[in-house]
Formats: C-alpha cells, structure tokens, sequence
C-alpha cells in the first residue's frame, strides 16, 4: 500500500458491520456465551466491537482467559482494568490448575511451552461453565489452516474440530444448531487482516497494553526468532539474554511470542512499520514453527 | 451529509475463481498475490519447504491455498480457502474455491458472498461443461460481474482469432444465462501475461489487464436500494436507569434507505409505526442503508421479536406459505420427497414440507430433468416448499439477501442446501 495510513474507513465499516452482525448472530443464537480474551489487540478489538454491537447494554458474553501462568505481567493488569471498566464478567481458567489435577502433563526441556495445553483448560472450563459458544478472535490471514475456517464453526462433544467435513455457509446465514455437549467457536473478524486490526484501532481509538508499543526489554534468540526472557526459561547454552528496544506484534504465551525489534512509538508508525514488513504475524510465533499442519493439530484437538 | 445509496463502492472487492488447477487457477492467484508483493518471506519459505518434501520440482503456489494437509498430501482444494490482498487501489477477498463437480455445493458456498467471479478456460479447449457449469453457478447466485480469463494463450501463439472465437462461444452463454456483465481476457497466468502487466505478446488486446479491471470495476454498495427490508436479529434493552426504557431493534439493513420519522410496518404483525432513531454506539445516524448494522427504535412501543421484519408500508415482500426455489443440495443424504425439514430464512426460522421437485437441472448441458427427479449430494433443482408459518420474502434476484435461504436437517442439525427463491 502506497501509503497505509491513509485509511479507508469505508472498508473498515464493512469488515466491522459484518463482525456486529456476526456477534448479534451470536447473542440469539446460543444461552452461555463467552468471548476468549487473551489480552492481545485481536481480543481487545472484539471487545470493543461486542460494545458496539449491544449499545447501550452491557456485552452479554462473559469474558473468558485462559491463563497459562507464563504471562507478560502487563497484560493481566490491562484485563483486570478491561473488565472493570466496560463491567464484564471475567472467568480465569488456569493451565496450572489442569497441570495440578493431572488433567495435562507439564512439557519438560528447553523448547517447553503450555501453549498446547491450553486446549485441555479451554475444553475443561466449556465443559464446567456450560459454555455453548465461546468467540474468539482468530482471522484467516493469520495461518492457513485458519484460512478454512468457517465463521460458526462446529465443535464436537470432545471439543473436536473436523475440517475435512465443515457445515457448508452460505451468504451471511449462520447454523448455529447443535446437540447437547457440542458447541461452536465463532470468529466475528475472519476476514480481518492483520493491517486492518491496526487500522482499526487507529481508527476507533482503542487502548492497548504498553507491550505492542516500543520498549526496553531482555530478549535473546533462538531459531532466527527474539523471545522474551523470563526467569523460567530455560536456555541453551549457546543463548545469549541481552537487552533491545522491541515491542510485541502479537502477545500469547511468553515462552512461545516472538518479539521484533521496533522503536515505534505510535499506532501511526506502527502500521508502517506493519505496512512494510516482509514476514507475517505469525512468523514469530514459537508454537506455529513445530511442524507443518501444527495449527490444524492443535486446532483439531480443541485450540483457539 | 446524506449518503448516495447508488454509490459505487471502491474499497472492499469480494471475488472467487472457478476452474481446475489444470486451468492455472492457483499460478493465476499464486501470481496475483507474488506480483502484489502479498506473498511473505516466511509463507515463501514454507511453500518451498513443503514442496521439497513432496517431491515437486518447480515451484508450486497451489501450496499457499490448500492449507490442510489432506489437501496437500493429495493436491486438490477441497474445501473453500480465503485469501486477502491489498493495491493502492483496492482490498481484495478471495474465495479460492475448488473446480471439480463433486464440490459443486462448496463451489457454490465460497460464491455465495462474492462480488465478482473469475472463470479460467483453457485456450486450448474451449468452452468446456465445466466452462457451462461454473457460469451457469454464477448466474444462479446473481453474481453480475464475470470475468472470463482465456488463460495459456501462449499455447496457442498469443492468437487473436483463437481468442476471439472461444469469446464468440461465451458470448453465446453469456445470453442463455442472462450474465449481466461479462468480461473476456486473453492472459498467461505462467507468465504473467495480462495478469498484471500489459502482454507484449498480444499487442491485439487493448483493454484493461486483469489487475487494472479488478481494482476498476464498479460494484455495487447498495444493491437494492429501492425495497426497505430490515431483518431484526436481537432485541436491546439495556435495563440501565439512563436508558431505562430504551428499546433497540438491532439488524443489518438489507436494503433501502431507512431514516428517522420514516413511516413503517413490522411483519408478521402489521402493525404500523415510525422510525423515532437509528443508533451506533452514542451517535444518533440520519440515514442508514443496506449492509449497515444499526440499532432502530421505534416511536410506538409494538412487540417485535427476532425472526420479524421492519419495512415499508406500501412496499412490503411477498409473504406466503408456499415457496418455489432453485436449490443446491449439500448433504449425503439425497433430498427426501415429502420430508420435513427446518429453513432458515435471514434471522427468521420454520418448518417445511418438500411439496414437489419441480426438475432436475443438469448443470453441464443445462437441460431439465423432469423424469428423474431424485435430487443427490450436488445437485441443483427447482422444488416447491411449503413452510409452517407465512414467511416473507423477495426473489433472489431482487434481493440476494431477503431471497435466500438455507435447510437444515433436524435430526443432524446439518445445512443440507442452499435455496434461491424464485
């Protein structure tokens, strides 16, 4: 794009009367409703389209992390003061509390990340709150086993996914029918890219965590990509921790989100910098790089 | 300021291709997103990687598209992938849809949404059954806007009279099928020809490249502004002490102009009132027009439920118990003559009986069974329902929106076909 920041907002009213529908859709369709919030930009946007969606009430979802007890700290603090501000419910199932009741077994070594086992704590809380529907903040742009992803999309009693057999959706007529013990993941900004996102957020000024922002920070690097470090990592030997201006592109797990080197300070230099890249989103991400179909496995068993 | 309900929409492009991957589908879309700089290091990296180990010597951009592994373990596209590319100009959405006639209905699904579809042929074939299908699909789904590439022009020697006797057969279905506005291109997707840059091969060809006609073309926004239709999908009502008696019909207007002080009519009910606001988060709107999600409250306090209608009172849909249909079959299980099954009809739902199955359409030839008329997992045919409650509604081709609608099994809770209604 010739010049990214000059935004659109034709097309960004499109994408977000497409995602209010979507989450209305929602609202009607189904009884226990939870939104996955993880505290990063895609889950904050929802949030902020779920109040656009049902204003001047309340969201009717509740808010829902799942915490894998690795976390950057500034992330929870924003949570905590989300949902207070907006008046959100907010449940926190904990990866710990699946790893104490033997529910998962904690992976060992340096590569050891929760970031699979969340889908057992997702499935476990869906399963404890009854959850019918819970939305998430995924788009198709950002992996291509997400990219056949349906809007309603059908979950099994076992929390399954099953991609080669998805319910055909047609126009903006969404099947949310189910039997008991199944449910749906919804996704309400599929067709969102990652530039859109931002563009967005600039758009509607958004509040973020100060993480997406330029900051000093202790890193080192493992397999061409910048980690984070925190005192419960293991390292090589051959890694070496040293400190950079960096911000997050995306923000998960800390063990498995790669940071980038940025001195952007502004929504407005960091959809520039976005606008220039070469790699996308994910491409730092630690849990995406494990094998070839590793969203589509961990998709299957239940994940986000 | 008022909006112009006619006004072309420039930004958003939502658009699908048809045709086989021995058509040069995915080079055609493989080339769009390179040339468009929207292919990145690391999805280049893994395509390379993911090629290597199934032993494919050149490099293969179908890998892009076909994200699951079955898909690229047995390299077809099996089910509908989205992909998202932006110029200067314009954003475009993708619908990558697979070709062959056993995934018509998933054809048929990633074009359900489309502005605009993309049909490759072979120059060195002509026009094929699948050329007939793939057309005959998108005019069935009303798209207006069909772009037939007449791809591998390099096989035939960049020929001017080849090219022009294949648009002289289209031109021909392009009349039985009532194509609104076609659209011939005679381009290389392996080498670029036309895709993005002017060939140099075809000096003949004076129109638009493929990229220059997509990121030009008018759509439109408002594809039905005369009819106001606005389907209530939920109701609003805060319960706070500010908005205490504030009660909000939220929806996505389906067509019209709606406006405050509009006189209206709610149906099932008929009952008449006027449009005391249109709402968006705080912000009172002056107008709003089809594909806004808006929140409209009305001056008389009247019982509205979801699955009701807001429109105008002299303007209303046809409201009817018995509904003829083109359908699209999507289930294993064939259509049951006399069966019952659940229609969702925008945010409205019911019941139906399956009356009669007028024909069978065979989409290759186009020609009407009437004889055999058991409809299977594919197939395309006109049969008449009758629904357990009115319903109201337009044809299809009045409004995409208000005129279709899916049917769900009971028992499976699957969508088992799309219908048009006629």
């Amino acid at each position: 794009m010739k010049n990214p920041l000059h935004i659109n907002d034709e097309h960004l009213k499109e994408l977000e009367s497409e995602a209010i529908f979507v989450m209305r859709e929602v609202a009607a369709q189904f009884e226990n409703k939870a939104l996955l919030f993880s505290g990063g930009k895609d889950s904050i946007v929802l949030v902020h389209l779920a109040r656009k969606a049902f204003w001047p009430a309340k969201i009717p979802f509740t808010l829902l992390h799942i915490d894998t007890g690795h976390n950057f700290e500034e992330t929870l603090i924003f949570r905590d003061n989300l949902a207070k501000e907006f008046g959100c419910d907010l449940i926190v199932a904990k990866v710990q509390d699946s790893i104490d009741k033997g529910r998962v077994v904690e992976e060992q070594g340096i590569n050891a990340s929760r970031n699979k086992a969340q889908s057992v704590t997702l499935l476990d809380a869906i399963e404890e709150y009854r959850l019918d529907v819970a939305i998430g903040g995924g788009r198709r742009d950002e992996e291509k086993a997400r990219a056949k992803e349906r809007f309603f999309s059908h979950r099994n009693e076992f929390g399954q996914w099953d991609p080669k057999n998805q319910r055909p959706e047609l126009w903006n007529i969404f099947n949310g029918r189910k039997h008991m013990g199944e449910h749906f993941r919804v996704f309400p900004i599929s067709n969102w890219t990652e530039l859109d996102v931002w563009q967005y957020i600039l758009h509607e000024n958004i509040k973020l965590p100060d993480l997406y922002y330029t900051h000093r920070r202790k890193i080192f690097s493992r397999n061409g990509t910048y980690l984070a470090w925190a005192p419960f990592m293991q390292l090589k030997p051959t890694e070496e921790v040293f400190e950079a201006d960096v911000r997050c592109r995306t923000i998960g797990d800390i063990t498995c989100t790669g940071v980038t080197l940025s001195k952007a300070q502004s929504l407005e230099e960091i959809i520039t910098e976005i606008a220039a890249t070469r790699v996308t989103e994910r491409g730092g991400r630690y849990d995406d790089k494990r094998s070839e179909a590793a969203m589509e496995d961990r998709k299957k068993e239940g994940y986000f | 300021m008022l909006i112009d309900p006619k006004e072309k929409s420039k930004s958003l492009l939502r658009f699908t291709t048809a045709g086989s991957v021995d058509d040069g589908k995915s080079t055609l879309i493989g080339r769009l997103l390179y040339d468009s700089k929207s292919i990145f290091e690391d999805q280049m990296d893994h395509i390379v990687q993911s090629g290597k180990r199934l032993g494919r010597e050149e490099l293969d951009l179908s890998l892009l598209t076909d994200g699951l592994r079955a898909e690229r373990e047995q390299g077809i596209t099996i089910d509908v992938a989205y992909r998202y590319f932006a110029t200067p100009a314009r954003k475009f959405i993708i619908a990558d849809t697979p070709g062959h006639i056993q995934y018509t209905r998933n054809m048929v699904t990633g074009a359900s949404t489309v502005d605009l579809a993309v049909i490759l042929i072979d120059s060195r074939k002509g026009v094929l059954e699948q050329t007939i299908r793939h057309s005959f699909i998108a005019s069935l789904l009303d798209i207006r806007h069909i772009v037939f590439c007449i791809n591998k022009m390099d096989m035939i020697n960049w020929s001017q009279e080849g090219f022009e006797k294949i648009v002289a057969d289209l031109g021909k279905l392009v009349k039985k099928l009532d194509i609104r506005d076609p659209h011939y291109l005679p381009i290389s997707a392996k080498y670029g020809d036309n895709v993005v840059d002017k060939s140099d091969n075809m000096p003949w060809y004076s129109g638009k490249t493929f990229l220059h006609l997509i990121e030009t073309i008018d759509i439109e926004k408002n594809k039905n502004p005369e009819n106001k239709r606005f389907p209530v999908q939920t109701i609003i009502r805060p319960h706070t002490k500010e908005y205490h008696d504030y009660r909000g019909y939220a929806g996505r207007v389906a067509g019209g102009v709606f406006r405050p002080g509009d006189e209206v009519i709610v149906l099932p009910s008929m009952l008449k009132s006027r449009i005391k606001s249109i709402d968006m988060f705080g912000k009172t709107l002056s107008e709003s027009i089809a594909g806004d999600s808006v929140a409209i409250s009305l001056e008389d306090q009247i019982d509205i439920s979801r699955g009701d209608m807001i429109v105008a009172p002299d303007d209303l849909p046809a409201i009817s118990q018995d509904i003829n249909m083109m359908v699209c079959w999507f289930n294993e299980q064939p259509l049951k003559n006399g069966g019952k099954y659940l229609i969702r009809i925008n945010s409205n739902e019911a019941g139906c009986i399956i009356k009669k199955v007028n024909y069978r359409l065979n989409i290759n030839t186009l020609e009407k069974d009437t004889e055999n008329t058991a409809v299977q997992m594919n197939d395309i045919a006109d049969i008449t329902i009758k629904t357990s409650k009115p319903i109201f509604f337009d044809s299809y081709k009045k409004n995409n929106i208000t005129g279709s609608m899916i049917l769900i099994d009971e028992g499976t809770n699957e969508t088992v076909a799309a219908g048009m209604i006629v």
